[in-house]
């Protein structure tokens, strides 16, 4: 015998039809039809023809999610092998800027990229610069970075507490020397971390509007941009933008289950 | 030798880390009393944008707008979620999945796509109600504002309420919830007496899960707002414009608040920890 109680369930999966399912049947719907309703897939080849900057959508995430996973690594590993009571004040330490919201911290990185801000005047003193740091690509990737990485960190920290110190340990007591060591083994171990950091910074990166609209200016548009406007903003179609949406949409899906499919098969490796 | 330098190596790599990280936050509460409006130079102390703060209704307006939708949709979902979490508990294995495989949706979804998503069908509906026919007739016609925002907050929410609640149902002794319909309980007083103080840890983390998702808010938001603002739109606003250190000194607060709550909660936490340690 269970809890029988399925009829519990019953005022969701009426909330679920109607507020996941519908809408996103809604945005299929429009994506493939035109104002009066006939179908077409003209907003699919509107859509197309942003090509580019589905490019470079979809270059910066991958440059954002490369950094992060370069920094994030010696981070996750070095708060694994701390005490157990140091390790929860440096979580802590990671989680805190999060708990602010993210336009407030992409808002001061505003101020400290400008030509006359903080960082230039400082680089001044040592007579460099200025910089034009605010308003290029540069600083759209610094803010998925800064807002992202602690997606990175704690997902990498937490397979690497699984990792047991004798093992690596091990492996320097059989010669290797710290880059076999991390290609061999922290690497490996640590991969489901990996996987699930990756997406966890990949999706919100390419598919952000505020922070590039906040540090990259007007001419460093991405296709969250592309759909505000569709949506919001000037070029008002509510048809090409569904049709963007969907092109995101399986290019997230393709993403998570490249990721996965990895997983899967070192999991199965592992073992 | 190596392992000397190796450590100062570590050191100076989470000083850098950490550096990084709160590098924007202590620029804000340095620059939130600055007297000029300007970018770099810290030209004299004040508190004057805290006052303005205070005293700028729209702020006001916009945090109460904010917690009002927070406080809301954090009951329903909580609630929703937590009856959904037991009913999907009790679900075949084949429907129990299919369920959960849908509730993962909204989550793995990129936040736009789920504002965009909700704002078609809420147009979709006003289209709908402002047509002919007696169902129309008596729908009201505009709901772009309150009431979409709470539906969509609701909807973000209810997942994680449920991933949250499910693992603990699951944990549960099912004997103890029999014991109680043995021992004479109806099956109401068994869940009340029972089910519930089992699981009220997972139900009141998601509800505080709730609520700080729903008052961090911005994406989807965004686009089910109509013409209110809660207070990350008003945020988003204001960046849009010129240099404001109202804005700084907001975050400075906001920072105070959070720092004190986690300390708080944390030292409550080596409390309770410590006197349980006693107890054993």
């Amino acid at each position: 015998m269970t809890l029988n109680n399925k009829k519990l369930a019953a005022p969701y999966l009426v909330w679920m039809v109607l507020f996941t399912i519908v809408p996103l049947a809604i945005v299929v719907y429009y994506a493939f039809t035109d104002d009066a309703g006939n179908f077409t897939l003209d907003n699919l080849a509107r859509a197309g023809g942003y090509s580019s900057v589905f490019a470079r959508s979809l270059m910066l995430a991958l440059v954002a999610t490369v950094i992060c996973l370069v920094l994030a690594f010696p981070v996750g590993y070095f708060l694994s092998r701390l005490r157990v009571n140091k390790q929860r004040i440096m979580q802590m330490l990671i989680m805190m800027p999060m708990w602010m919201n993210f336009l407030l911290r992409t808002y001061a990185w505003m101020g400290l990229l400008s030509v006359n801000g903080p960082i230039n005047t400082i680089l001044g003193f040592f007579g460099i610069g200025p910089f034009t740091m605010l308003n290029t690509s540069g600083a759209v990737v610094l803010g998925m970075v800064y807002n992202y990485i602690p997606y990175m960190i704690l997902p990498l920290y937490t397979s690497m507490t699984k990792i047991d110190a004798s093992i690596v340990e091990a492996a320097e007591d059989l010669g290797a020397n710290l880059f076999q060591t991390l290609v061999r083994v922290l690497i490996p171990m640590s991969v489901p971390g990996i996987c699930t950091g990756i997406t966890m910074v990949f999706v919100p990166a390419v598919s952000t509007f505020a922070i590039s609209r906040m540090l990259g200016g007007g001419s460093n548009l991405l296709i969250g941009d592309l759909i505000e406007m569709q949506f919001l903003g000037n070029s008002y179609n509510l048809n090409v933008g569904s049709a963007m949406s969907l092109v995101l949409m399986v290019i997230v899906l393709l993403c998570m289950s490249f990721t996965s499919s990895f997983d899967e098969e070192e999991m199965e490796g592992a073992v | 030798m190596k392992t000397k330098h190796y450590r100062l190596m570590q050191r100076t790599y989470m000083v850098l880390f950490f550096c990084f990280m709160y590098l924007p936050i202590a620029y804000m509460m340095i620059f939130s009393f600055n007297e000029s409006k300007g970018y770099a130079l810290f030209t004299g102390f004040t508190l004057k944008w805290y006052k303005s703060l205070f005293t700028n209704s729209t702020i006001l307006n916009a945090l109460w707008l904010s917690l009002q939708i927070a406080l809301f949709s954090a009951i329903i979902a909580t609630i929703m979620g937590t009856m959904a979490a037991i009913g999907i508990s009790s679900m075949g294995r084949k429907s129990r999945l299919l369920v959960t495989n849908l509730t993962y949706l909204p989550v793995v979804n990129p936040e736009i796509i789920t504002g965009i998503s909700l704002m078609l069908l809420f147009v979709a509906y006003q289209k709908f109600a402002a047509g002919e026919g007696w169902l129309a007739e008596m729908l009201p016609d505009q709901i772009m504002g309150f009431p979409t925002l709470l539906i969509a907050h609701i909807a973000f929410n209810v997942p994680y309420v449920i991933f949250n609640v499910l693992p603990k149902l699951r944990q549960m002794d099912i004997r103890l919830y029999e014991a109680a319909l043995d021992l004479g309980c109806t099956p109401r007083q068994a869940f009340f007496k029972v089910v519930l103080p089992e699981i009220s840890p997972a139900v009141v983390s998601s509800f505080l899960i709730c609520l700080t998702y729903s008052i961090d808010d911005f994406m989807i938001s965004y686009f089910n707002s109509g013409t209110r603002e809660t207070l990350p739109l008003q945020i988003y606003s204001m960046t849009r414009k010129k240099v404001s250190p109202e804005i700084y000194a907001l975050s400075t607060i906001m920072f105070c608040i959070i720092l004190t709550i986690i300390l708080v909660s944390n030292a409550w936490d080596t409390h309770t920890y410590k006197k349980n340690q006693i107890k054993n």
